[in-house]
């Protein structure tokens, strides 16, 4: 077992430079060595870090794996996606829980074990998945978890469980140019420094690379507005009248401001989007790729220190992670002049999240980095101006940064005759849900939704979701549309629904997982998607009308509008796709009326029942 | 200093100076935007939403987004007004709000912006939340069940006091105020009656204490006056009419 309650609190602020900025990072570790994160420990933290006490519990309470109080030597999370519950995640939870003797969310008696839901681990297509201690088991079933029990009744500590347990294929099912041919590290700094910074640049334009996360914004683009603030800043120092270099509006101070020394490469591993899991495979297999492809950036923008933001499920990578890095120092691909090129200095550090969705959103991501928590900032000023410490920062996805390798290596014309023309390349998309072969699909852009079922085996396919929750979700009548930013966008997930599926049911679990995941800063969101998953309660409950299903438009509008950040703006696209691709998944559900109130008064009951240990017929109204 | 740029806002034209927000430059034109948790002494923070204009097509705050020369800004529109009164209703159903039996009533952005943008009911179903009062405090009374999460109170105490007494913590809907003490009682801070933090809540979440009926409820500032005569007095000491 870990011996908890033994934390060497100034030797972790040492180890994490004694900077304030680390705080996420610190408070991880702090939770590493005692298991949970004391409030007594945040009052020294704010005497040796020199920062409030009220800053440090604000980060501490806003990231879901960070707890005050004991979850004991085992803490078991069930991944939640809709895609978990299609496996039997609930019957599984339930069966693990009675074995163990315990109540989900509750400290089991002998103070042991703790059991409760997380968001999406990155497991989709090895689901129903879990974290033991933070580390992912996929595949469960029942032998898995009598394993797993077994193991926690003997307290054996978890260094010395079986190692196949944490197994975790990579199901690459179709490979293309990214996953599929080999990559020797250093081949794409070669080129770079062989063809020159400005070049290189020209080049990742020519191959019209668009941001893999989703979004599809043109990273050259990107990288050369980051590569200009620098100049940006030279000319204010040196030339002329001073230009008005207008900062954020609001958040927390910043020391720093447009001083323009520094620039960062930002890689966005926080790969939280349900049903997502190819940056998983990339980093898990591939990791000179994105790290080769976070150096050309770093070149081209004049960066000496990269940054990549794991999410905290994904803390099964981070050993692996870096070893990669320490054999490209070794290999003179990271560090002091690189490949012998004076003055070329970069190195890469490793961020874990903590559990929080929204900070894969990259103003988010930034907060997060600099130890608070992650809301997203306000814009303009874009991180390419104005990102990490104020500096300009290029934050890239993975994938992004893995195709910007490839196309140093191999020229943008190549990458450019792949896919179509306003979406270049290939694109790596996570098959998971009812088909026979979930896993890695890389295809070129373009291709249609009906070849991706057939490839993955699920021709009888009913709906899928495109993209995640924030995506899109299509009916089997648009099943012709094609995976490109000009048609279907998408970040890579591909969640499969067989007709015998509720959709209802599928966008009601991504209403829970929006109110979850909602930062709360703003009202819309912060309110909205709390009222949207009610009104889906409702509706589960049998108390739905037409009404809701009004109100739960106009709800949507009012996140469309409103909202601080994309997070709002698509939190109630499933709700409202399904409503209208899928009307009798509702209508089944509504009573015949035209209002019905979600107020239960049986259910305020429920108190004065357990307080009389009631439960018999006359303790209850009649809720016909 | 004479002011060289214009935008139009609802048609009007509006003088700017350069890093101007639209809600600065409106409020100096002496135009009326519905915001909470702007107040034009602290830094901007943009998260009530209510200050949401129409910026040539694309919607965003008035609070966090700077005038740019010939920009056209429209701010009164019906649905722009349908959409405010729907986040003053959230505000409304998100925590508990009992005007008639708060120290506030009368002086109250929260229930002025409802007054303002006719709000005549909650329209949402009522999140009822378990909040907590602190009274631990000599001077000064926190009622988390009116909170809005609108930060002022962060800001005042953070920048303008030097004391970083509040906080935000937790996250989604269970954002709530924090303190800056172990205890999590606001006796254990450093916060005083005097600090600029002890007044500058929008609603009754942060209280003087012994101060609540010095004016009587209709004899208050928005019992008589709209808040766009009047965007920021409610925030100072109570006057009488």
């Amino acid at each position: 077992m870990t011996e908890h309650n033994v934390c060497d609190l100034p030797g972790i602020v040492a180890r994490w430079g004694k900077d304030p900025a680390n705080m996420v990072q610190i408070l991880r570790d702090v939770q590493e060595s005692c298991g949970t994160i004391p409030s007594d420990t945040l009052d020294q933290l704010a005497r040796l870090l020199g920062v409030p006490r009220v800053r440090i519990e604000a980060t501490a309470s806003f990231y879901h794996f960070f707890h005050a109080e004991s979850h004991g030597a085992y803490e078991i999370l069930f991944s939640d996606n809709i895609i978990d519950h299609m496996a039997g995640k609930e019957a599984l939870k339930q069966y693990f829980c009675e074995r163990l003797w315990l109540e989900p969310r509750k400290l089991s008696e002998d103070g042991l074990v703790y059991v409760d839901d997380t968001a999406d681990i990155g497991l989709a297509d090895q689901a129903p998945a879990m974290l033991v201690n933070g580390y992912a088991v996929p595949a469960l079933d029942h032998a898995r978890l009598d394993l797993i029990a077994e193991l926690i009744r003997a307290k054996k500590p978890l260094g010395e469980w079986p190692p196949m347990l944490f197994e975790i294929p990579d199901n690459v099912r179709l490979a293309g140019p990214l996953m599929g041919e080999p990559f020797a590290p250093g081949a794409a700094l070669q080129a770079t420094l062989a063809r020159g910074a400005e070049a290189t640049l020209a080049e990742i334009d020519a191959a019209n690379l668009r941001g893999r996360g989703g979004a599809g914004f043109k990273t050259a683009t990107k990288w050369a507005s980051c590569r200009k603030a620098e100049g940006e800043a030279l000319l204010k120092k040196h030339a002329g009248p001073p230009q008005v270099f207008l900062g954020p509006l609001g958040g927390e101070p910043s020391e720093a401001r447009f001083s323009g020394g520094d620039h960062y490469v930002v890689c966005n591993a926080d790969e939280g989007e349900p049903g997502t899991f190819k940056d998983r495979v990339l980093l898990s297999s591939h990791a000179d790729l994105v790290f080769e492809g976070m150096t050309v950036c770093a070149r081209v923008i004049g960066a000496k220190q990269g940054l990549i933001y794991l999410r905290g499920e994904y803390k099964n990578l981070l050993e692996k992670l870096k070893s990669v890095l320490a054999r490209r120092r070794e290999a003179n691909l990271l560090g002091r002049n690189i490949l012998g090129e004076q003055g070329f200095d970069f190195d890469i550090e490793i961020h874990l999240g903590a559990g929080a969705y929204i900070c894969g959103e990259e103003s988010a991501l930034i907060e997060s980095l600099e130890g608070k928590p992650g809301k997203p900032r306000n814009r303009p000023p874009f991180p390419d101006r104005c990102g990490y410490r104020n500096q300009p920062t290029v934050v890239n996805n993975v994938e992004t940064f893995a195709c910007a390798a490839k196309i140093a290596e191999r020229g943008g014309a190549w990458f450019a005759s792949i896919g179509t023309a306003q979406s270049t390349g290939s694109k790596l998309i996570s098959i998971s849900g009812d088909c026979q072969r979930p896993g890695i699909y890389e295809v070129p852009f373009g291709v249609t939704v009906q070849q991706l079922l057939i490839d993955c085996g699920a021709e009888d396919a009913h709906a899928v979701q495109v993209s995640g929750p924030s995506g899109t979700c299509i009916s089997y009548r648009e099943f012709d549309r094609r995976i490109a930013f000009e048609d279907l966008p998408t970040a890579g997930a591909f969640m499969v629904f067989s007709p015998e599926r509720d959709m209802f049911e599928v966008a009601r679990n991504f209403s829970h997982f929006f109110a979850h995941e909602s930062c709360g800063f703003c009202t819309p969101c912060r309110v909205g998607t709390s009222l949207l998953r009610n009104t889906m309660d409702k509706l589960a409950a049998g108390k739905g009308s037409a009404y809701d299903m009004h109100e739960m438009k106009n709800i949507m509008r009012i996140l469309q509008d409103m909202s601080h950040c994309g997070l709002g703006h698509t939190a109630a696209n499933p709700v409202v796709q399904t409503m209208e691709k899928f009307p009798d998944a509702y209508e089944k559900r509504l009573k015949k009326l035209d209002f019905e109130p979600a107020f239960d008064l049986d259910g305020a009951l429920t108190t004065a029942r357990l307080i009389t240990g009631r439960d018999d017929e006359w303790a209850h109204l009649d809720n016909d | 200093m004479t002011k060289t740029c214009t935008f139009t806002l609802d048609g009007k034209t509006i003088p700017f100076e350069e890093g101007e927000t639209i809600m600065e430059a409106a409020s100096a034109a002496g135009v009326y935007i519905p915001h909470l948790c702007h107040h034009p002494e602290f830094k901007p923070h943009g998260s009530c939403k209510l200050c949401t204009v129409n910026i040539g097509g694309r919607l965003g705050a008035a609070c966090t987004n700077r005038a740019a020369d010939g920009m056209k800004v429209d701010s009164e529109t019906e649905a722009l007004n349908a959409d405010r009164r729907a986040l003053t209703q959230m505000l409304f159903v998100e925590g508990n709000h009992i005007c008639p039996s708060c120290e506030k009533s009368g002086n109250c952005q929260l229930q002025a912006v409802a007054y303002h943008l006719e709000m005549l009911t909650p329209h949402f179903t009522h999140f009822y939340p378990a909040r907590d009062i602190d009274a631990s405090h000599p001077d000064v009374l926190i009622e988390r069940n009116r909170c809005i999460l609108c930060e002022l109170c962060v800001r005042a105490s953070r920048d303008v006091d030097g004391k970083n007494v509040f906080g935000i913590g937790g996250r989604g809907i269970k954002s709530r105020l924090i303190v800056n003490s172990a205890s999590g009682r606001l006796a254990d801070t450093n916060m005083s009656v005097t600090d600029r933090a002890a007044e500058v809540c929008p609603t009754g979440a942060i209280l003087r204490k012994r101060h609540g009926f010095t004016v009587p409820i209709g004899k208050r500032l928005y019992d008589h006056h709209d808040i766009a005569e009047v965007p920021e007095a409610g925030l100072k000491e109570p006057r009488r009419d």
